[in-house]
C-alpha cells in the first residue's frame, strides 16, 4: 500500500485581519493525503476545517487572509506561491469542491446542461454532441434518474439530494485527482445523505480519486474515511487512521467528541397523566390559486389529518424527513398559523381563537425554535429578550420581581446570570440556544414545542442541550412536544413517537416500541439511514 | 459566493469565540448599558469617521448649521448689545422703544438711523454690533451705486465718493461693508445667505422627519400585514406618484398663500413616498425571522412586535437614505423659489437669490453667491450621505 502522496499540507497557518485585528484561524497544522485516499477533517463550526479546505484551493478572501507560515504541495507543486492564472487551471481540472449548501451553488437562472457544459468547455473545450453525451454519462454517474429528460432542468426544479448529485457531477466533469467535500451532506436529510455517502464512495472507487471530507459528524467520517484528522481551534490534535481513532482516542477532545452522542433515558409513559394537548385530525391546507380570478384550484398539504395526545411530563417526539410537515404541525399547535380542526389545550378548545383571545394562553405554551442565531433579536439585551414575555402576560409585576425571574431562568439553562446586560451576537451558539430556553421557561408553561432545537447545534453542543432539556423537564415538571429530524436526540428525549411524512402520520406508538420494532417500510428506511448510514434500496424514501 | 459565505460564517464564530468572554466573566454594570455604543455602532462610527470626505463635511455642515441657527446674532439691523445710561440693551433678541433710549415715538427703534445712535452717545453709552451689520431685510439706504450694488471691496474711490461724502467719511475702506454686494433691492447678500441657508436646511430637516416619519409608518403597516392591505397601499401609492408632482405644486401654491408650513403640507403630500417602499421591503423580509415568531408566540402584540423588533432593522436603510432625503427636500425648495412659486416675496431665499442672479445677469456676485452657497451645501449633504451609505454597509472591506 505504499501509494505516492497527493496533497501534501505542511505547518499551515492561516490568519485573518479584521478591524486592524488580526486572527488565527488555522495554527500550524500538517496532513497529507494519499493517491485513491480518503481523509476526514473532523473539528465543530469555528474550528478551521472549511478554511482549510478552501486555502487548498486559494479560495480565500486575500488579501485579507494571509498564510504566516506553511506551504501547500500538490504532485509535488506549491500551490501557495502560484499566480491566480496558474491555480485557476489546478481548480476544476486537478481538485474540485462541493459545497455544503446545495440550493445556493447552482446558478438558478442556468439549466443543469448549461452548467455541467460550462466547465467541459472551459476546461476541456468539449462542445456541442461530445459534450451533451459526456454530461449525459455524468449524470448517470451519480445516479440522476431520467438523465436526458433533467437536462433542461433549472436547479429549482430538482430536490436537494439531485442537486447536490449535480454538484457531484460538475466536480466529476473532469476527472480531479482530489475532491474536497465541504460537509455534502449537511443541508440533506438523513436518507438522502445516506444515498450521497454510497454515491461518492462508490465514485471514489471508480475514479481512483483522492478525497478530502470535511464534517463535524463522526458516523459519517467512520462509514467513508480511511484517515481522521480532528481539528479544533486550528489545530489538528490528533491523526491517524479510522480504526485508532475510534478504539483508541489518545487527546481528551476527541474522546470528548466521541462521548458527545445524546444520552440519556426518556421520561416515562404515564397514561393516568391528565393530556395537555390534543388534536384530532390537524389540517393546514395552503390553497394554490390560479388564473384571473385566483380560483382555488389545489392544495398544498402540509399537514394533512393529523390526531396527536401529549399527557402531563411526557415528550413527544415528531420525526421526519424536511417538508414532512413537522414544523407545520409545530406552529399550528402553538396557533401561530391558521389550521383546520380542533386544537384541545389542557381541556379547553383553543382552535379558531383571535390572537388577543389567545394571549391568556400563551403563558403556558412557549416555543424554541431551530435557529439561536435568527431567534434572537440582535438588537435587545439579553435580560430584554427573557423579560419580554413577562412584560406581556404579568404587566403589573415589578421591575425587581422580573429581574429575579429572569436570573432564576438563567440559573436554570446554566448560564451565569451577570452576563444579562450582554448582546446575543457576544454568545456562542449553545449559549443563545440556552438563552432561547430561558425565555420559553421564564413565563413557567406547561406545555413547551421544541422545533429541532439542537440541529443547528455542534455535536458537543447537542448533548448538553440534550441533558438540560431533559433536566429542566424534571424539574418544572414541563410537557415537551420534540420535533426534530434527528434521530439520535429524539431516542434520548421521546417517550412517544410520531413518524411524519408528506403532512400524514406514517406511524406512532410509545418511542422504546417504533424504534425496536419499526411496523412500516418508511420508518425502518429512516431508521437505517440515521442510524447505519444505509441507503435502502428501492422508492421508498425521496431522492 | 458560497465559499466566501462559508467562510465568513466561520471567521465570525471564530472572532466570536476569542471575544465573548466566558459566562462567568466580568459583570457588565447595569446602569451603563444604555450610553455605551454597541459594538456594531461603533464600528458604524468607526467606518464613519474612516471616510475623511464625509467624516469633514459632517462636521463642517454641523458648525454651518449651528452657527445660523444663530444668525440673529452674526447679521442684524439690530445691535447685540447696547449700554445705555448704566443698564444694558439686547435689541437682538428685545425689542425696544425710542423712548427706552429717551428718544420721543413709541415706535420700534430704528439702531441704524443717525438719530438713534446720537441719543445713546449723548448719554456715553455704547454699541456693540453684530459682525454683519444688515438683517436679512434691511435695505441699505447708502448705496455707492444703484441696486444691485457690487461688493464694497470692489468698488473704486470715484464709485464711493458720494456716499463718502454724504456720510463724512474719508474712504471707501470706512464704508459699512457689502461683502457680497447686495441684491435688486438694496439688501445686504451676505445676510440673505446666512438667513437662506437657515431657512432651507430647516425646511429640509421638517420635511426630512415628517415624511420619514409618515412613510415608515405606511411600509410599516404595509410590509408588517402584506395580503390585502399591502396591495392596496400599493396601487394607491402607484397612482400617486404617476401624479406629476410638480405641476401640481405650482397649482396648489397659485391658490394657497404660500408660507413656510403651507408649503411644507404640500410638499409632504408627495416627498412621504419615498421611504416607503424601502420600509415595507426591511418588512416584509423582516417579518419572517425566527424571532418575530417568537415574540409572536410569547405574545406580544403586533405594534410591539414592529415597533422594537422590526423597526431597528429598517432603520439602517432609513438612516442610510435621510441625507439624500434632505438635500432632495433643500433642492425642491429652492426650486419652488426659484421659480417664484416658493416662500413669500421678502424672505430670504435660496431660490430668490439664483432668480435674482438670473435675472441681474449684469451683477454676477449674485448668481455666484447663490450657485456656491447651494452647491457647497448639497455637495456636503452628498459626502456625508455617502460616508454614511458606506459605514452602515455590512459587506464593506474593513482595513
Amino acid at each position: 500500500m505504499a501509494e505516492e502522496t497527493l496533497l501534501t499540507v505542511e505547518d499551515l497557518s492561516i490568519a485573518f485581519s479584521q478591524g486592524g485585528r488580526e486572527t488565527l484561524a488555522v495554527d500550524r497544522i500538517s496532513f497529507d493525503i494519499k493517491k485513491r485516499e480518503t481523509v476526514a477533517l473532523v473539528g465543530e463550526s469555528g474550528s478551521g476545517k472549511s478554511t482549510t479546505a478552501l486555502s487548498v484551493m486559494k479560495l480565500l478572501p486575500y488579501p485579507s487572509a494571509s498564510h504566516p507560515s506553511g506551504k501547500i504541495l500538490f504532485k509535488g507543486k506549491e500551490l501557495l506561491g502560484m499566480s491566480e492564472n496558474e491555480i485557476r487551471h489546478v481548480r476544476g481540472n486537478d481538485i474540485t469542491i462541493i459545497f455544503q449548501e446545495p440550493m445556493t451553488s447552482l446558478n438558478p437562472l442556468h439549466t443543469i446542461e448549461r452548467q455541467i457544459a460550462e466547465i467541459l468547455d472551459l476546461h476541456q473545450g468539449i462542445t456541442g454532441t461530445a459534450a451533451q453525451a459526456r454530461i449525459l454519462d455524468l449524470l448517470s454517474q451519480v445516479g440522476i434518474p431520467d438523465p436526458a429528460g433533467r437536462l433542461k432542468s433549472y436547479p429549482h426544479q430538482l430536490s436537494g439530494g439531485q442537486r447536490q448529485r449535480v454538484m457531484i457531477a460538475m466536480a466529476l466533469a473532469n476527472e480531479p485527482d482530489l475532491l474536497i467535500a465541504d460537509e455534502p451532506t449537511t443541508a440533506l436529510d438523513v436518507t438522502v445523505q445516506a444515498q450521497i455517502l454510497r454515491l461518492l464512495k462508490e465514485i471514489q472507487t471508480r475514479h481512483g480519486m483522492a478525497m478530502l471530507y470535511i464534517t463535524h459528524d463522526l458516523g459519517i467520517v467512520r462509514k467513508i474515511a480511511d484517515r481522521v484528522c480532528v481539528m479544533s481551534k486550528g489545530k489538528i490534535v490528533e491523526q491517524g487512521p479510522v480504526e485508532q481513532i475510534y478504539t483508541a482516542p489518545a487527546h481528551p477532545y476527541t474522546r470528548a467528541l466521541l462521548a458527545a452522542e445524546p444520552k440519556g433515558i426518556a421520561p416515562p409513559l404515564n397514561d393516568a397523566a391528565p393530556v395537555v394537548i390534543k388534536t384530532d385530525n390537524l389540517k393546514v391546507w395552503f390553497p394554490v390559486r390560479r388564473g384571473l380570478m385566483r380560483k382555488v384550484v389545489g392544495h398544498i398539504k402540509a399537514v394533512d389529518g393529523v390526531s396527536v395526545e401529549v399527557r402531563e411530563g411526557e415528550t413527544l417526539g415528531v420525526v421526519g424527513e424536511s417538508g414532512s410537515g413537522k414544523t407545520t404541525l409545530g406552529l399550528a399547535i402553538m396557533r401561530l398559523i391558521a389550521s383546520d380542526g380542533p386544537i384541545v389545550f389542557m381541556g379547553k378548545t383553543v382552535q379558531g381563537l383571535q390572537f388577543k383571545e389567545m394571549r391568556p394562553f400563551r403563558r403556558n405554551m412557549q416555543m424554541v425554535f431551530q435557529d439561536p442565531y435568527g431567534s434572537l433579536s440582535p438588537r435587545m439585551s439579553v435580560a430584554d429578550i427573557i423579560s419580554e414575555g413577562l412584560g406581556v402576560h404579568h404587566p403589573k409585576m415589578t421591575a425587581a420581581e422580573r429581574d429575579r425571574r429572569v436570573l432564576v431562568a438563567l440559573n436554570d439553562v446554566g448560564l451565569d446570570p451577570a452576563t444579562r446586560f450582554r448582546y446575543p451576537h457576544e454568545f456562542s451558539g449553545g449559549q443563545r440556544q440556552r438563552i432561547a430556553i430561558a425565555r420559553a421557561v421564564v413565563l413557567e408553561p406547561d406545555f413547551v414545542v421544541l422545533d429541532e432545537p439542537t440541529s443547528a447545534l455542534d455535536m458537543l453542543i447537542q448533548a448538553q442541550i440534550v441533558d438540560l432539556l431533559r433536566d429542566i423537564q424534571k424539574r418544572r415538571k414541563l410537557t415537551y412536544l420534540f420535533i426534530s429530524h434527528d434521530l439520535k436526540v429524539v431516542s434520548a428525549l421521546a417517550s412517544r413517537l410520531v413518524v411524519m411524512r408528506n403532512g400524514k402520520v406514517v406511524e406512532t406508538g410509545p418511542a422504546a416500541e417504533v424504534f425496536k420494532n419499526p411496523q412500516s417500510e418508511y420508518t425502518r428506511a429512516l431508521f437505517a439511514a440515521a442510524f447505519s448510514l444505509e441507503a435502502v434500496p428501492g422508492a421508498v424514501v425521496a431522492q | 459566493m458560497d465559499a466566501k459565505a462559508e467562510v465568513g460564517r466561520e471567521l465570525s464564530e471564530k472572532i466570536d469565540e476569542t471575544s465573548s468572554v466566558s459566562p462567568l466573566g466580568a459583570v457588565v454594570p447595569p446602569e451603563r448599558r444604555r450610553i455605551v455604543l454597541s459594538p456594531i455602532n461603533k464600528r458604524r462610527w468607526e467606518n464613519f469617521k474612516s471616510n475623511r470626505r464625509g467624516y469633514w463635511s459632517f462636521w463642517l455642515f454641523l458648525v454651518l448649521f449651528f452657527v445660523s441657527l444663530f444668525a440673529e446674532f452674526i447679521a442684524n439691523d439690530k445691535p447685540f448689545m447696547i449700554r445705555h445710561d448704566g443698564r444694558l440693551y439686547f435689541p437682538a433678541v428685545v425689542t425696544y422703544s425710542e423712548t427706552d433710549f429717551g428718544g420721543e415715538f413709541e415706535t420700534a427703534a430704528d439702531y441704524r438711523g443717525g438719530y438713534m445712535q446720537k441719543l445713546i452717545a449723548e448719554k456715553g453709552g455704547s454699541i456693540w454690533w453684530t459682525p454683519v451689520r444688515f438683517s436679512y431685510d434691511t435695505i441699505n439706504l447708502d448705496l455707492p451705486t444703484p441696486a444691485p450694488s457690487a461688493p464694497t471691496w470692489s468698488l473704486t474711490e470715484a464709485q464711493c465718493m458720494a456716499v463718502v461724502k454724504k456720510k463724512g467719511l474719508k474712504s471707501c475702506s470706512d464704508l459699512e461693508y457689502n461683502w457680497f454686494g447686495t441684491d435688486d433691492v438694496g439688501r445686504d447678500v451676505v445676510a440673505r445667505l446666512i438667513y437662506g441657508f437657515r431657512i432651507s436646511v430647516l425646511f429640509g430637516l421638517t420635511l426630512t422627519i415628517v415624511s420619514s416619519i409618515i412613510g415608515i409608518f405606511a411600509g410599516a403597516v404595509q410590509g408588517y400585514f402584506g395580503g390585502w392591505t399591502d396591495l392596496l397601499f400599493q396601487r394607491v401609492i402607484e397612482i400617486w406618484t404617476s401624479v406629476p408632482s410638480l405641476y401640481l405644486l405650482l397649482i396648489i401654491s397659485s391658490v394657497l398663500v404660500p408660507g413656510f408650513f403651507v408649503l411644507l403640507g404640500i410638499l409632504l403630500l408627495f416627498s412621504w413616498v419615498s421611504l416607503v417602499g424601502l420600509v415595507r421591503a426591511e418588512f416584509l423580509r423582516g417579518r419572517n425571522f425566527e424571532y418575530i415568531q417568537a415574540a409572536r408566540a410569547l405574545g406580544v402584540s403586533n405594534a410591539v412586535i414592529m415597533f422594537r423588533h422590526l423597526l431597528p432593522n429598517a432603520m439602517v436603510a432609513t438612516l442610510t437614505f435621510l441625507p439624500f432625503i434632505l438635500s432632495s427636500s433643500i433642492m425642491t425648495l429652492t426650486a419652488l423659489d426659484f421659480l417664484g412659486f416658493g416662500l413669500p416675496p421678502g424672505s430670504p431665499s435660496l431660490g430668490e437669490l439664483l432668480s435674482q442672479g438670473k435675472s441681474n445677469i449684469q451683477a454676477p456676485w449674485l448668481s455666484l453667491a447663490g450657485f456656491f452657497s447651494v452647491a457647497i451645501m448639497l455637495s456636503l449633504l452628498i459626502f456625508v450621505g455617502e460616508a454614511v451609505r458606506d459605514a452602515f454597509d455590512p459587506r464593506k472591506a474593513f482595513r
